[in-house]
Formats: C-alpha cells, structure tokens, sequence
C-alpha cells in the first residue's frame, strides 16, 4: 500500500513550485485520500438512502454489492490484465462455502468469515493462475469454464460436508445496537456490503494506479516487450488471477448471506457466463463498469420479468420470455456500445467537457 | 472385463456427437476467431424442428434433414446479421454476443414449444444389440450415429481437400487479405462456414436429442464437453476435433462408470488441465509457436 502511494505521486523535483498545491488541495490531491473521502461521503449516502427504501428494495439492493465485488475481480483480471475467465462463478462458490462452513463449524465473528472467504479463495485462484499463466484466449475460457461445470458436483460428491443438492443454511447475521433498535438483518446486511464495495474499491482503485497495476496492463498489451523489460509474465498474471480470485471469494461470502443459503444451483455455469457478460456490458477494465454491470444483473432481468408479466401469458412462457428479452439486450447492448455502457459515460462526459470549454 | 468394454463403446458413440459439436466449434473457430457458444442453442432448435415436423406425421428423415437445413440456414443468418457487425471488434465483445444468442434462443425456443422435457424419437432401436447371448451397451441407433457422423466427416474432408469451393474456404480462413485480392468473397465464405458449422450441431442435437431428452437447454452440457474436446485437439484442426471429441467421450465414459456419474464433469475438467499442461494448444494444433 505505501509503495504504491508513493508510485501514483507526481515526482516534485519536475514541477514547477509554484504550481505545487498547497494544505489541503495537496492532501486531496493525493489518489488515496481521495478515494477514501469519496467512499467515505458514498458510505453515508447509502446509509441515508437505504432509510427511505422498503425491505423488498433494500434486499433488492443487497444483491447488487456481491456479485459488484466478484465484477471487480473479474474485470481487473480480464481487461486490466487480459486473462478471460468463465470460471468466477466456481470462484464465488468457494468463498460462500468457505463462509458458511465456517459459520457451521466455529464462532468466527463476521469480518474474520469474510476475510477467509477472500483469502482460501485467493489460495486456490493463485492455483488456478498456474494453469492459466500457460494457456491463452479461447483455452483459458474453455478451462475454466470446465471448472464452472466441474466444482459444484464436488458438493453433491461429498454431501455430508457440503450439504447436497439442498446445500447449507446460512445464518443473516443480527444488526448491532448501536444502528437503533428497529434495524433489521436486511439493513445490516446491506450496510456491510456497502462498506465491503468500498474496501474494495478503494483497495482496487489503488493498486491499478502502482507498479503492480502498470504490470498488469504490461502483461495485457504485450507480454514479449514485458518479459523484455524484466518483469515476469507468468507470476504477473499468477498474480492477477489470486487477487481477481479474493474478490471473487468476498463477493461469493457475501452471495451467501444474502441469500440465506448455499446450494450447488446458485453457482451453475449460468453464474459465471452472466459474470463475463455484465463485465464486458459495463465497461470491460474499469471499476466503474463493474457498478453498472452488476446493476444490470440484478435490475434488467426483473424488469424483463415485469415486461414480460405485463402480457398476461402463462408462467412457463413469460419466464421464457423474460430470459429471451435478456438475452436480446446482451446482443444488442453489445452492438450499439461495444466499449460498455461506461465507454459511453466516459464520451459523453468528454463531450461535455469540450462543450464547456468552447465558448471560453 | 464385459464393463470395460461397455463403457468403451458408449464413450465411442458419446464421443462422436461430442466430435461434431466441437468440429462445429472449430469450422467457425479458425475462420472468425470466435468460439460460438450459441451452437447448443442452434443445435436445439434445429432438433425441436425436427419435433414438430415428426409430430405432423412427416417421416423421420424428411424431419432430419430439415432439421440440417434449418440448421445451416440459421448459422449463415446469425453470421450475416448479428456476428459481421462485432467480428471486427475485441473478440471478447464477439463471445458475449454469442452467449446472448444463445439465451435468446433458448428462450426462445421455451416460448414457442414449452420448457418441459420430452421424448425425442430416435428411429432406431435404443435396446442393445446381443452377440452370442451376452447384451452390448451399444444399440441400433448408435451405429446410426457411427454411421452418420463418418459421413458427414467425408464430405467434409472432399469438400475442403477436393472442391474449389474448399479451397476458397480455406483460403478466407488462414489468409482473408490474399484471398480477397485473388477474388475469393471472403464475407460469403464466413457465411458459408458458419452455415455448415451450425448444420454439423443441428446434426449433433439430432443425435444427442434421444438420449438426453429434448427441452430448451439440452445441448448445454454436450456444448461444454464439445467445447473441452475442440480444445484438446487443438482448435483449429477438424482430426483434432474427431480425435478429442473421442478422447473425450471414452475417458467421460470410463470416469463415469469406474468413478461415478457425478464426477463427469470434473473429469473434463482434470483431463483438460492435464492435455493442456502438456500441450497448452491442443493436440493438433498447427501453432506451434506464438506469434512475436
């Protein structure tokens, strides 16, 4: 973390001192305070908003953060490193049966559940990343994706520890005193999650700017002029898919609280081609890409579902149509914004600025 | 001694309908650079045409080749007006647009002709054959699929080795910009190769369709061990395809029977590791090197 503080920094030597920044606009200058301040003011946003929402919509909302931190791993591996993944949603599953296991087994308290999470999924993507720093393009996805249709019979291979087909129950835990006595599981659950996106982000955010994140983007734009320049291609890349993988492993811990259970149904294929679809529509790279994509998984089909209820057919047609309508979108999401829909928010930012700017 | 066997000849006649959809997965592979993951989906639609056509009375072959058609018809389609305009851009953008067509059509497919399972005639008897008083897992229509499939291979191989039109093909996949000066319409041979790639999964979702039944999303599960048997034989190698989708197939068989049926699909993926560790683009692949 200090390495890479110090890395973003501007050398001072190559600027002019009059233009160096002076107290505090110095302080805010720095990326990290910044970051920081930003998710601080988010943090208490949300925790402002989620007070006017109904249950329905705050345990609507508590399904974005999950599958937003598993986005960011994915998108920091894919398009910040160039490795494609259709395994996350294996990954996730071992963090949400990493979690529930130990809430089954021992009294961890909360934040050291989500830790572990993270972390035995780290050990295992950097495991992954071994097989994968040798395969490229279309053989890394047909491996992992091997991997998403694999892991979860292991479930159902060993029930007595991984409960079967039903899966395991998973205890929401109970919000603390000093929220207020009407505070739900839900609220508390939701406010987590908050502060977790925003660890993340912030911790995401920071390590794309250092070293490590330039070594990333090296491996991805050009792995022979990297490996020139001595930088280790495959432990850049054994690296990437680790962290990529922690987030995954967080995002799965948090998957299963917010679901109340882990079953081997929750982490099908399906999981992890939505991951690589909401990643690519979002903004393939970007941290603010994830936001969207994860905002697209969980709204976009529901509204589908409303679309499709509207037309008053019988239930097997309308949820057949609700997934056609889906898949409609991806295609044509696709074709009218091939950057994602964070490329259009960037251009149509850009475009703003010049407008600005031109009467000046 | 007899289970050897058994499992043996059922990964043989699992094998080849694997073969096919990865020799579907590797005709379209090594013109556009795209993995077409929306083939389980066109396999199945083809395969409820065929359905629907056998539940009008219409004979059993008229319905399959039908099938085939409609099969090609929707490949070159799909490559004309939905995957042209994003096969200039990241390949990336290509594999989600194809993931999308495959939602779509499933979906679609469950709209039109419900999601429930159903019976998929298959012609020919299921029942194993008898040698000697001892019965064979393999049937009747598992010949069919020997059968079928070795056809199918032929005239692809004369089509490509033999004809003119192969070659163009050929030609527009390794070489587009020296095709393109030669004359060859580079653009109408991509539509050609994913018609025919389609066609070989409409086969396939007809071969598979009586053993695993017919609803919207059969083909998944063929499709992802399809897709891991193009990669073992390198994917862009129609042997490799044949080859890996046997591969496949017999070591699926002997780990699902020796080991247990829940294991399969961990078992494509260890033998996956285990292929590309050794050879980390397949076993047939022409690429040995990668490019500087």
């Amino acid at each position: 973390m200090e390495e890479s503080m110090v890395e973003a920094k501007p050398e001072p030597k190559q600027l002019p001192a009059a233009k160096q920044p002076q107290g505090l606009r110095r302080l805010f200058g720095q990326p990290l305070v910044r970051n920081i301040i930003v998710g601080v003011v988010a943090l208490v946003l949300f925790y402002l908003l989620i007070g006017h929402l109904s249950q329905y919509r705050i345990y609507q909302l508590s399904q974005v953060g999950p599958y937003l931190i598993a986005l960011v791993g994915l998108s920091v591996l894919t398009g910040q490193n160039g490795q494609i993944s259709l395994g996350h949603g294996a990954l996730m599953a071992i963090g949400a049966w990493t979690l529930t296991l130990m809430q089954l087994h021992t009294k961890s308290p909360l934040w050291l559940m989500l830790i572990a999470s993270a972390l035995v999924t780290m050990v295992f993507g950097a495991l992954l990343g071994l097989v994968a720093a040798r395969l490229r393009g279309p053989y890394l996805a047909g491996a992992t994706l091997a991997l998403a249709l694999g892991l979860p019979d292991i479930t159902t291979r060993y029930q007595s520890v991984f409960g079967g087909y039903q899966g395991l129950e998973v205890n929401q835990p109970n919000a603390p005193s000093f929220l207020g006595a009407t505070a739900t599981p839900t609220e508390w659950l939701a406010i987590i999650e908050m502060i977790c996106v925003v660890v993340v982000m912030i911790l995401f955010a920071n390590l794309l700017r250092s070293r490590v994140g330039r070594k990333f983007r090296a491996v991805r734009d050009d792995e022979i002029a990297t490996q020139v320049s001595g930088i280790s291609v495959p432990r850049t890349q054994v690296l990437a898919f680790a962290l990529s993988a922690a987030a995954a492993g967080l995002g799965g811990g948090l998957f299963a609280l917010v679901s109340g259970n882990v079953s081997p149904g929750g982490y099908t294929v399906v999981l992890s081609i939505s991951l690589l679809a909401a990643m690519v529509i979002g903004g393939s790279g970007t941290l603010a890409g994830a936001v969207w994509g994860s905002l697209i998984m969980v709204y976009v089909p529901g509204w589908a579902t409303t679309l499709s209820q509207k037309l008053s057919l019988n239930q097997s047609v309308s949820a057949n149509l609700a997934l056609a309508i889906y898949g409609f979108l991806l295609v044509a999401i696709i074709m009218v914004a091939p950057v994602g829909v964070q490329g259009i928010v960037r251009l149509v930012i850009f475009k703003m600025r010049n407008l600005r700017k031109e009467p000046g | 001694m007899r289970n050897f066997w058994n499992f043996l000849l059922i990964g043989v006649s699992n094998g080849l309908v694997y073969s096919l959809v990865a020799l579907g997965i590797v005709l379209i592979y090594r013109s556009t650079r795209v993995i077409n993951f929306a083939l389980a989906a066109m396999a199945t639609f083809s395969t409820f045409i065929a359905a629907s056509l056998i539940d009008r009375n219409v004979p059993y072959f008229v319905a399959f080749l039908a099938a085939i058609v409609f099969g090609f018809l929707l490949g070159a389609a799909t490559e004309r007006f939905v995957m042209r305009p994003v096969e200039s851009k990241s390949p990336l953008n290509a594999v989600i647009v194809a993931i999308g067509m495959l939602i779509f059509l499933e979906a679609m497919a469950g709209v039109i002709w419900g999601a429930k399972l159903r019976n998929f005639p298959s012609h020919f008897s299921l029942i194993g054959l008898k040698i000697g008083g001892a019965r064979l897992a393999i049937s009747n229509f598992d010949l069919f699929i020997v059968t079928v499939v070795v056809v199918l291979l032929l005239a692809l191989l004369v089509l490509f080795r033999y004809t003119k039109l192969g070659l163009m093909m050929r030609a527009s996949a390794f070489a587009p910009e020296v095709a393109r000066l030669l004359g060859v319409r580079v653009g109408r041979m991509l539509t050609l190769g994913w018609g025919l790639a389609c066609a070989a999964g409409a086969v396939a979702g007809l071969l598979a369709a009586p053993k695993v039944f017919l609803f919207p999303n059969n083909m998944d599960g063929v499709l992802i061990f399809g897709f891991t048997a193009a990669i073992i034989g390198g994917l862009d190698s129609p042997v490799g395809a044949l080859v890996g989708g046997l591969l496949t197939g017999v070591a699926l068989s002997f780990i699902g029977g020796y080991l247990g049926s829940d294991l399969e699909n961990v078992g494509a993926f260890v033998i996956l590791v285990v292929v590309l560790m050794a050879r980390p683009e397949g076993i047939f692949s022409s690429m040995s090197a990668r490019r500087v």
